[in-house]
């Protein structure tokens, strides 16, 4: 069972009340990009065994969409931060980097 | 309907009649809109999940956006269009759901483990306390609820789904199944 803490709400939210959104991060290619980055967009995930970023929304909640960077192995919770947000917030890479050191995970790894 | 009006359990179950509610989104850093609301309700602007409410009034913090606000029944539908008009100018909406939801008391000795039975919310009284709003799921369905003291919860969610609440309610407060688990 997965337990996020909502940065929106500040409530402890337990996997049932909330939604996964999948990826994080997705940078987002629309009219006028190549057909091979439209593909990437639509369908390349990194799918890791590790450290991961996925949107999730407090749906049964304020309904608001977070980030959270957790191991998909072990389950887990490195942080969360609010979807607003374009890139992982220094402390929580800083968690993952103690906790995995030489992470990696798209183009962001523990030496940035 | 099931009828709760027969109903003995481990908590009296009641539904609300004449509560109207409001939902109104805006931005709470707003005068404006803090002014407007907290003139209406007569109580204070809440803080995260806070729920101020004093009779048939009161706001409830629903969201860093939004507000469930409380009033008579009759007085919604003008409420809202009056304070639809004060929020003109700032970015904000007004709906009267009175309507579309309904709401439950429930009273007793056992109101925590009732509630802990059907949503996954921590309710020890060192995690829950009397005055916070949680939004949440009861069973399958989206509710929120709050304590107005130690012996009384106020839940509400969809009128479309009254019954199944109703019917949650009724097992989990069934005179048979006290486990007394936050009994002290
Ligand atoms: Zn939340």
């Amino acid at each position: 069972m997965l337990i996020f803490n909502c940065p929106h709400c500040g409530v402890a939210a337990e996997e049932t009340e909330l939604s996964g959104g999948g990826e994080a991060h997705l940078k987002r290619f629309g009219p006028g990009c190549s057909d091979a980055d439209f593909e990437g967009y639509l369908f390349t995930r990194e799918n890791p065994k590790g450290v991961h970023f996925e949107r999730w929304r407090h749906a049964f909640g304020c309904g608001k969409w977070f980030i959270a960077a957790r191991d998909t192995v072990t389950l887990e919770v490195f942080g969360t931060y609010p979807a607003q947000t374009s890139e992982p917030p220094r402390e929580i890479f800083d968690r993952i980097s103690e906790k995995r050191p030489g992470w990696s995970w798209c183009n962001l790894s523990g030496e940035a | 309907m099931s009828d709760l009006s027969g109903f003995e359990g481990l908590v009296a179950i009641r539904e609300v009649e004449n509560q109207g509610m409001l939902t109104v989104r805006g931005d709470f850093g707003s005068e404006v809109l803090r002014a407007a609301v907290t003139g209406l309700t007569g109580v204070d602007f809440p803080g995260r999940r806070v729920a101020h409410v004093q009779g048939a009034r009161g706001l409830l913090w629903m969201s860093p956006d939004e507000l469930a606000v409380l009033l008579p029944r009759g007085e919604a539908a003008q409420a809202a269009t009056r304070l639809a008009g004060q929020l003109a100018g700032v970015h904000a909406l007004v709906v009267d759901v009175s309507d579309a939801r309904v709401h439950f008391e429930i009273e007793g000795r056992v109101v925590r483990e009732t509630i802990a039975k059907l949503a996954p919310v921590d309710m020890h009284p060192d995690s829950f306390t009397p005055g916070e709003l949680r939004r949440t799921r009861f069973g399958q369905v989206a509710a929120g609820f709050w304590m107005a003291d130690e012996r009384t919860a106020r839940i509400f969610c969809f009128r479309s789904v009254r019954d199944y609440m109703a019917g949650l309610l009724t097992v989990a407060a069934d005179d048979h199944s006290e486990v007394a688990y936050f009994r002290k």
